[in-house]
């Protein structure tokens, strides 16, 4: 069965129309990239899964958007504890203003999880799984804007992980950040995998390539290919892929 | 040519600059030392009317009493005396309307020109006598002893408790009432205020749709805008015969109205500033919070308003200098009785009000007219404080902004 689905997707902004008849199917413990270029409706696609959408006032679905074989769009799906199978992680690292241990807590404590011990142990896991333990045992009382970028970025994805989801969708995730603390956050994809369904949207060919199974890619609301990742980036279908993956637009 | 024509030009309107700005500073400057200058000057009067004299008996070995001690002599709470470090003698208050029980008109003279020696001889006979009379009547053979006042003290000032600057024949100048008048009028204000226009706030930023936003955010920035004597006016005709009739009280001017008036008026500078604030939270912030599954509400107490709880700090704070610095609508509505409240029921006195309303019939110069100025410079030193609070409290919001 497939992890996450979208059936004959259409997302309309307003009258703009964001998404078009996208059909994608993700097998579990695989990491998906999603490409093309800016407003190509990548990052739209993939806060879908955790209807992050419902934000933004004036948008319209059609289609279906299926998570483990349910239609999370169906009527009477409760949109809070929905979210809680998904874990995200952003653009740029985006801690609350709160304690490094504050903030990997958050989501237990929203979700009414009041038992002392147990969120202590779940913070200490979340937070090494993502192999900034030993960096931040010792501060844990202290803000988490005292991190540096990639720290705070490592945190988000603690923080993320805390309410065990199965799915992380991650928009663009290093992005803001440099090269050696990407290169740690793209290793820790590698090791989630094993665990979790991550759907990944990157601007870096790289990184698509370095990362996933399996890779979309989007062009002006449209799903131009999808396909295993060493597929598409060596023997593209479809000219249009060719020319964006070899940087010839975009 | 052109070039040093358009050098000039520039030199020129800088210099403008430079003049305009230090001419604003100068007036604030001068301002204050005015201010100061004045209001300081209280405490180098004595609490009597000018031109007046308290006397006694020459016998009496009490020389130096303060306005308080005078003021209990003539309340008759002192009656003798040796409370005053003096003799044994009972007290004997003469009061010049007395005069007719002693001698009749002819005796005084149609012109009063024999009252000075009337009130000689009074004085002199009777041993534990104090009068008060204009200092023009003491004339060259008087026996009597012109007793010392002691100088308007810091003490009797901020400590006294009574505001009676017209009382005879000692001002009353505590401040004490004006000070908790305008504290309870405030702070019962800013309890109305702030609940409400953090709601209204919550609901600005968070919850309203965007045409909703686009007509209440004007609508509450217009109140404003609205001239402070129609809110007074307002609150007179509206909100003081409501409270009259729901708490049953004798009149409706009290502490209450004016906060309710107060607390109106301060609406808009809390709920812009404190939706301000909130809509400052980053926008990834807040949906990181429910991408964890918060609710809109967890995410609004739990990080929309801790996020922003400088800016609605510096909102509250803002809010409460309004609303002490505010006259004309209090004075309307306070009920303006100078007593310490003991409750947000009781006519309440502000000192923003006092000085509007008795400015007009202090004398130039005089006591009154410094004690006054002297309650301007307890204002201001009010609001610079809270000023100075906003001011720390927003650096620090920058610092801890990220």
């Amino acid at each position: 069965m497939y992890k996450l689905e979208s059936k004959n997707v259409d997302f309309f902004y307003g009258t703009s129309q964001a998404l078009k008849n996208i059909n994608i199917a993700i097998h579990p413990n695989t990491v998906t990239a999603l490409i093309g270029p800016s407003g190509c409706g990548k990052s739209t696609y993939l806060r879908l899964f955790n209807r992050m959408n419902d934000l933004i006032g004036n948008t319209k679905i059609n289609g279906q958007v299926l998570i483990d074989g349910d239609d999370i769009y169906a009527k009477g799906v409760n949109v809070d504890s929905l979210r809680k199978k998904t874990g995200m992680v952003f653009q740029k690292p985006n801690p609350f203003p709160k304690t490094i241990f504050e903030n990997v807590a958050y989501g237990l404590r929203v979700n009414g999880i009041t038992d002392k011990k147990f969120i202590e142990e779940r913070v200490e896991t979340s937070i090494k799984q993502v192999v900034l333990w030993d960096e931040v045992k010792d501060k844990l009382k202290k803000s988490a804007f005292e991190l540096s970028g990639g720290q705070q970025q490592r945190l988000c994805i603690a923080r993320a992980l805390a309410i065990q989801p199965s799915v992380i969708l991650m928009d663009e995730p290093t992005s803001a950040l440099d090269p050696i603390s990407t290169a740690k956050i793209e290793e820790l994809i590698y090791e989630l995998k094993s665990k979790y369904t991550i759907v990944i949207v990157t601007h870096n060919m790289q990184q698509a390539g370095r990362v996933s199974d399996s890779t979309a890619f989007f062009y002006l609301g449209e799903l131009i290919e999808y396909s295993a990742t060493k597929e598409l980036f060596t023997n593209p279908k479809i000219e249009r892929t060719q020319n964006y993956i070899t940087g010839r637009f975009g | 040519m052109k070039n040093f024509y358009k050098k000039f030009s520039e030199r020129f309107i800088e210099g403008l600059l430079m003049i305009s700005s230090t001419i604003t500073s100068l007036t604030v400057v001068l301002i204050i030392f005015f201010l100061f200058k004045e209001g300081l000057g209280v405490f180098n009067k004595k609490p009597l009317e000018e031109g007046y004299a308290v006397v006694i008996n020459r016998l009496n070995s009490v020389g130096k009493l303060n306005a308080e001690q005078i003021k209990n002599i003539y309340d008759q709470k002192i009656n003798n005396w040796s409370e005053l470090g003096g003799a044994n003698d009972s007290i004997y208050l003469f009061r010049m309307e007395d005069i007719s029980n002693y001698y009749t008109d002819e005796q005084i003279g149609e012109n009063f020109e024999h009252l000075p020696d009337c009130l000689n001889s009074i004085v002199d006979s009777i041993k534990g006598v104090i009068a008060f009379f204009p200092e023009k009547y003491i004339n060259k053979s008087f026996k009597g002893k012109q007793l010392e006042v002691d100088k308007v003290s810091l003490k009797e000032f901020f400590g006294g408790e009574e505001w009676f600057p017209t009382s005879q024949p000692v001002s009353q100048l505590g401040v004490k009432p004006l000070i908790y008048g305008t504290l309870w009028v405030s702070f019962g204000a800013i309890l109305i205020a702030l609940p409400l226009g953090l709601a209204a706030a919550i609901y600005l930023s968070e919850i309203a749709k965007g045409r909703v936003r686009r007509i209440m955010k004007p609508l509450i920035e217009l109140l404003a805008g609205i001239p402070s004597v129609v809110y007074g006016f307002f609150g007179l005709v509206i909100i003081v015969p409501f409270i009259q009739q729901a708490f049953n009280l004798p009149v409706g001017e009290t502490g209450l109205a004016g906060s309710i008036v107060l607390g109106i008026m301060a609406l808009p500078t809390i709920i812009t500033i404190s939706e301000d604030a909130m809509r400052n939270t980053p926008r990834a912030m807040k949906e990181a919070s429910l991408a964890l599954g918060a609710s809109k509400w967890q995410t609004i107490y739990k990080i929309v308003i801790p996020n922003s709880i400088s800016g609605i700090t510096a909102a509250a704070i803002l809010g409460i200098g309004r609303a002490i610095g505010e006259t004309m609508a209090v004075l309307m509505v306070t009920g303006n009785a100078a007593v310490i409240p003991t409750g947000i029921l009781q006519p309440m006195r502000t000192i923003p009000a006092t000085i509007a309303a008795e400015l007009g019939e202090a004398p130039d110069g005089g006591l009154h007219y410094k004690a006054l100025f002297a309650l301007g410079c307890i204002l201001f030193i009010i609001t610079l404080l809270i000023n100075l609070i906003v001011e720390f409290v927003s650096t620090n919001r920058k610092n801890t902004k990220h």
